[in-house]
């Protein structure tokens, strides 16, 4: 294709000549699909840029772009950064897997971290939280509070890492609550406040006494405080303004470390492709502080479950396991593979209903 | 005492000057507004509307002014007509996820075939698609009287479920490991709606905007039929009078809006965007109603506006990278666009006197 190395070539030159000027600062982009004040993913991604800048001090600049659709508009503002001289851009959602890998194809020099995708190219690394752990210390909790035994599951779109989360926070619940029930509404969004807060209220009317969400904003403990009753969990950030209840714990997603290894990385000339999947044994998924509102001993029993998964010792996903239709997945103690999960496409034995087709 | 007065005739000056008016306006106001937030007024706006056209990155932005504003315009076009005779299609946006809809799947049902006529055939079905989404509200509101307003609005909403459904199912990319979203019709080149010249930006739907814009131009001008919308618009009597049937209108006005919103989507999946996806559409339906009204409802003015929407938004993405503007502050920027706009347009239809006061 022309069009890509005449735009490689000029990016190339206009990037010497800037280089050359701008040689000992590194320049750090940041794509984000909400705004930065969501208070959920987005926040989260904002605050490792933030750590980023505090670590290298005036080493780095960063840039970052809010509230940018998945799609031409992504690929653009990537251009741009790439245009302006970033030596590294992290893209933070999974819409803009297409147009990181478009864009990484005409800035050879440049390098991209896409989250939870799974195109990797020479410049284009792969990283995501293993979100799921976090699911199931929630699960742990929900299946234990819930009084009317119906839990309310807000998802956003029907990909694996929803999905996921839904199975593991499932499986855990049942664990401790034979007699629960998950009900699960698709918002199609990931940031739509008003979406979100609507979707809360079908759930508590329908009987949810727990609201699980995998959507971005704090609409849902909103809706769950106006209820009064109803019981939710911070998503990817803390949303400890709504502690100690409704919100009574929450999975939070920190990406600094990860985003200060990658910097550092690029600054050595020590930058390579990876895959990156990390867990709470890491420090990327880490639970946030468990409320008075949730008996002592349930507490308890949540903190040892998250000391396993860190020491290694449990996998969320151990057998026995059967899928939805009743067949069989994971015999018993066997545990279940990252290629598996990465690509779940499946409810487990017990959750109703059909993920949307 | 300052009272308005309203003029006998709408003012011809005053119709012309209101986009511009607002323009400076939305700048002087938006330039307060990003120095309340402790920016340099003068350096954010030179940066929204001085860096995308002559920035030292130019070569890149200004074919994607086209990118961004074709859709824009074909949208616009379409809408003005139904607008200049009081016909409101609202739900453009439905009618643009239909055509990608139509148009990429008629592309991916020949998927891996290589063949010249796909791409005609896409075409068609994307404006079909979009066509037959319009055709429901004017159905309706020809058999039934129903409100078109409401009708095409609310099938915004059904669109975006079918836009969800076949993203995850009909369309799903078998090779996607199980994401939503269809095949990539970029890597699919007898469906790829690509730059006729290479970083020229100039794809098939940026030609089709401007045919559409000399189109409209003709129509209106030199047509019976654009002198009927006219006329209905202006005069719905003395229109009954010439012997316009309004049914036909309707269903002319909406089916040819819905017809171009349709063949911007799907020019714009077989294009920038490339896949169907749950959030294909990001708004340009919507968007294309303040350009219609911001260019006057005339095809040069859309044309314009078209190129003024478009660079606001390229401009603002600058903007927040550079200077670290919240995303927010360029859409009340954008907004205040259309604010103006309205209330600027007061001044075609009254003037402001000073009213005297009586002495005692």
């Amino acid at each position: 294709m022309k069009f890509t190395t005449l735009l490689a070539s000029a990016a190339m030159a206009l990037g010497l000549a800037t280089g050359a000027m701008a040689q000992d600062k590194t320049k750090v982009g940041f794509v984000y699909v909400g705004p930065v004040g969501d208070g959920g993913w987005t926040y989260e991604h904002n605050k490792g840029r933030l750590a980023v800048e505090e670590e290298f001090g005036d080493k780095v600049e960063t840039v970052f772009v809010e509230s940018v659709p998945e799609g031409p508009d992504a690929e653009r503002v990537m251009t741009q950064m790439a245009l302006e001289g970033a030596d590294l851009i992290f893209t933070t959602s999974f819409g803009y897997m297409d147009p990181t890998i478009n864009v990484a194809k005409k800035f050879p020099n440049v390098k991209f971290e896409h989250a939870t995708g799974y195109k990797t190219a020479d410049n284009v690394s792969v990283y995501s939280a293993r979100f799921y752990e976090g699911r199931a210390v929630q699960g742990h909790i929900a299946g234990n509070m819930t009084k009317s035994n119906i839990i309310g599951y807000i998802g956003s779109y029907p990909i694996p890492e929803v999905i996921r989360g839904i199975n593991s926070a499932y499986l855990h619940a049942k664990k401790v609550n034979p007699d629960v029930e998950f009900k699960i509404v698709w918002a199609y969004t990931w940031f739509d406040p008003a979406k979100e807060a609507d979707a809360a209220k079908v759930l508590i009317e329908q009987g949810a006494d727990v609201i699980l969400q995998h959507t971005d904003s704090t609409a849902p403990q909103a809706a769950a405080q106006e209820a009064g009753n109803v019981v939710t969990f911070g998503q990817a950030s803390d949303m400890s303004e709504y502690a100690p209840f409704p919100r009574v714990s929450s999975i939070i997603d920190d990406w600094a470390p990860y985003y200060i290894a990658r910097t550092q990385a690029v600054m050595d000339g020590t930058w390579e492709s990876v895959n990156t999947w990390d867990g709470i044994r890491e420090g990327m998924v880490a639970i946030g502080e468990i409320s008075d509102a949730v008996p002592a001993d349930v507490k308890e029993e949540a903190l040892a479950l998250k000391a396993a998964m860190a020491a290694g010792e449990y996998h969320p996903f151990t057998g026995p396991i059967n899928k939805q239709d009743g067949s069989a997945w994971l015999a018993e103690g066997e545990v279940a593979d990252d290629g598996t999960l990465a690509g779940m496409n499946f409810y487990i034995k017990g959750l109703e209903g059909d993920i949307p087709q | 005492m300052i009272v308005l007065e309203k003029r006998p005739q709408p003012s011809k000056a005053w119709s012309y000057a209101t986009p511009l008016v607002a323009v400076l306006a939305t700048m002087v106001f938006g330039g307060l507004l990003f120095a309340i937030l402790g920016k340099n007024p003068v350096e954010a706006i030179g940066t929204i509307f001085w860096e995308p056209l002559f920035g030292e990155f130019a070569f890149y932005y200004r074919p994607q002014l086209l990118v961004k504003g074709a859709p824009l315009v074909l949208i616009a076009i379409g809408l003005s007509l139904g607008f200049r005779a009081g016909i409101w299609n609202i739900g453009a946006e439905g009618q643009y996820i239909m055509g990608a809809i139509f148009g990429a799947g008629a592309g991916l049902a020949f998927y891996p075939m290589d063949a010249f006529f796909i791409f005609p055939i896409m075409v068609i079905a994307g404006a079909f698609g979009g066509w037959l989404w319009a055709m429901i509200p004017a159905f309706l509101k020809v058999r039934f009287g129903t409100n078109e307003i409401l009708v095409s609005l609310m099938l915004v909403y059904v669109a975006e479920q079918f836009l969800a459904s076949v993203s995850l199912g009909l369309l799903k990319n078998p090779e996607g490991f199980g994401f939503p979203g269809s095949r990539n019709l970029q890597s699919y080149e007898s469906a790829h709606n690509a730059e006729l010249i290479a970083g020229s930006g100039m794809h098939w739907g940026v030609v089709a905007a401007f045919i559409a814009v000399i189109f409209s131009y003709v129509l209106l001008n030199r047509h019976m039929l654009g002198f009927h919308i006219r006329l209905t618009g202006e005069a719905p009597r003395a229109a009954k009078f010439a012997g316009v049937n309004p049914a036909r209108l309707i269903l002319f006005c909406l089916g040819l809006s819905g017809a171009l919103a349709g063949l911007a989507g799907m020019f714009e999946v077989s294009g920038p965007s490339g896949v169907v996806s749950i959030d294909f559409n990001v708004g340009y339906g919507f968007t294309a109603i303040i350009v219609a009204f911001l260019g006057r409802l005339h095809p040069v003015g859309i044309l314009l506006a078209g190129g003024l929407m478009a660079l606001t938004y390229i401009g603002g993405e600058i903007a927040q990278s550079q200077l670290g503007l919240p995303a927010a502050a360029i859409q009340v920027f954008q907004g205040m666009l259309l604010f103006f706009l309205l209330a600027f347009d007061l001044l075609t239809n009254y003037r402001i006197r000073a009213a005297r006061s009586e002495v005692a």
